[in-house]
């Protein structure tokens, strides 16, 4: 389904991607997983076009991703930082995006799922963070796409939209699609997540379920394997870095700490 | 890619500023119309004061629109529309809101005063044409401006400093070097610098049309004595049109290479 050749992205003189190779074929739920700045929503930004690699290929369904964009109809995207026009009302912003997609929608069932009734007709810019975000996940989660991306879909959300949230990505993941989730709440990977894809310095370390992992550092818990997988000397890339790119920088040792947050 | 046009239009229409705008030409060409019945008069009062306001506003509004529909612009970007769908109809939308603003708040009152009735209906015609392409150039420069610039404060800074160049220093330069080169045959020359600034374009156009030579100014005489008023007029017209695609083709060309 999704195919990423040899990604490579710089911004100016900074190397966010360097030689990523993934590929989602079979449904289930992969977590993408690194430290901040480690590149992980420039990888899902670059799979929707938003993001254009220096070097390699993306395909999509077989095709390489192009400007014209028509592929985007199957997928639904989560941005992390939930901004919208602010004098838009929450109705018309949903009704805007319908328009734009002329796809079956399931915005009012979600909107009675996530409680949005009575900020319909409020000002996008009068929202609270959380309010906002439940409004970004009916944007997202209204059409019925096979391929469902999710940059940081907890941000501000309060615990009965966590699980709510939670019970659409399962039924998701029930439905045979392919869900990509960027998070640093361990626990929900615990929870949900088939694969784990953990990502440094634009480059994979780890691309397995999450049981091995936690073989791999032998640590029972998820989150100290990453922590231990950061600081220990368990840091490979599993791919062999290409002629084309430069050396990284020696991590053995001790010198990338978890200062990073988790 | 009307869609976005549209809701671009119907975003920028709701905004004060844009009513403000109108109501601000409402009031001066209203005022010049009391000072003066003369109607070609108030052609070229209101000509001096669109050429200076038409082109600032239309810039602002241009790196204004850009960076408040930044959000939007990437909401939009993850659904299945081209790109250049989305930038090219946020261009538009603005444009053409900012073109209406301008058409209303001067044509009313010229239209109020029997301006169909008279003998200045084409010079009328072509001050708000020239009014209706620099709104476009402008916004498209200011459009341009904000997305080739990340840093607001440096886009507006930019934008400000293209207005000045253009509508107040130009004009100071271009004299001077005049000047200086006085003992040299200088018309071709003058014609190839004009050629660079719209503003002093949409003036000769103007001024042409009204064949007003005391106000021509050199530049404006130089068109007129080598190209005539027809040729002159049609030169004028034809490089404010290659003013108004080249930035939008522009923003064509870096909207299909940003990052988002």
């Amino acid at each position: 389904m999704i195919h990423l050749h040899h990604i490579h992205k710089s911004f100016g003189r900074l190397e966010v991607l360097r030689g990523v190779d993934l590929a989602f074929d079979r449904p289930g739920i992969t977590a993408v997983l690194g430290p901040n700045g480690s590149g992980k929503s420039t990888l899902l930004k670059s799979i929707l076009g938003m993001v254009l690699p220096d070097q390699g290929e993306i395909h999509f369904n077989g095709k390489p991703i192009d400007n014209l964009g028509q592929y985007r109809k199957d997928i639904s995207y989560l941005p992390q930082i939930a901004r919208f026009p602010e004098n838009l009302r929450v109705r018309e912003l949903i009704r805007m995006i319908e328009s734009f997609r002329s796809q079956p929608s399931q915005s009012a069932e979600l909107i009675h799922q996530f409680g949005l009734e009575s900020v319909l007709d409020s000002q996008l810019g009068h929202l609270s963070g959380g309010t906002r975000q439940k409004v970004n996940l009916v944007l997202t989660l209204m059409y019925d796409t096979p391929v469902i991306i999710l940059d940081e879909p907890t941000a501000g959300l309060d615990p009965v939209a966590m699980v709510k949230l939670k019970e659409l990505i399962i039924q998701a993941r029930e439905d045979g699609k392919i869900l990509l989730i960027t998070t640093h709440i361990m626990s929900l990977v615990e929870e949900l997540a088939d694969r784990v894809v953990f990502l440094l310095e634009g480059r994979i370390y780890f691309d397995g379920k999450p049981d091995e992992l936690k073989q791999r550092v032998d640590e029972p818990n998820l989150e100290k394997a990453i922590a231990n997988l950061l600081s220990g000397g368990h840091l490979t890339p599993i791919q062999p870095l290409d002629a084309s790119s430069k050396p990284i920088k020696k991590m053995n040792g001790n010198v990338v700490q978890p200062q990073l947050k988790y | 890619m009307l869609r976005i046009i549209r809701y671009s239009f119907a975003d920028l229409i709701r905004s004060r500023w844009l009513y403000f705008y109108t109501g601000f030409y409402l009031v001066l060409t209203g005022a010049l119309f009391l000072i003066s019945a003369d109607l070609s008069k108030v052609i070229v009062s209101l000509m001096n004061a669109i050429l200076f306001i038409v082109p600032l506003v239309a810039l602002l509004f241009g790196v204004m629109v850009q960076y408040n529909t930044r959000e939007f612009t990437e909401l939009l970007l993850a659904q299945p529309i081209p790109r250049r769908s989305i930038f090219l109809g946020q261009y538009l939308g603005i444009a053409t809101a900012l073109a209406i603003s301008f058409l209303l708040g001067a044509g009313i009152p010229f239209i109020l005063s029997g301006i169909f009735l008279s003998g200045e209906i084409w010079n009328f015609s072509i001050l708000l044409l020239s009014g209706i392409l620099l709104s476009y150039i402008f916004s498209a420069l200011g459009y341009l401006l904000a997305l080739i610039n990340d840093n607001r404060i440096r886009g507006f800074g930019l934008a400000i400093l293209v207005w000045l160049l253009l509508a107040v220093v130009y004009d100071g330069l271009f004299l001077l070097g005049l000047a200086w080169f006085s003992d040299y045959p200088l018309e071709n020359v003058a014609i190839g610098v004009t050629v660079f600034n719209p503003i002093d374009l949409a003036r000769i156009l103007i001024l042409l049309k009204l064949d007003v030579s005391a106000l021509m100014g050199y530049t404006g005489a130089v068109f007129n004595k080598f190209l005539g008023t027809s040729l002159g007029m049609g030169l004028a017209l034809t490089i404010l049109v290659v003013w108004a695609v080249l930035p939008v083709s522009m923003i064509r060309y870096i909207s299909l290479r940003k990052d988002f």
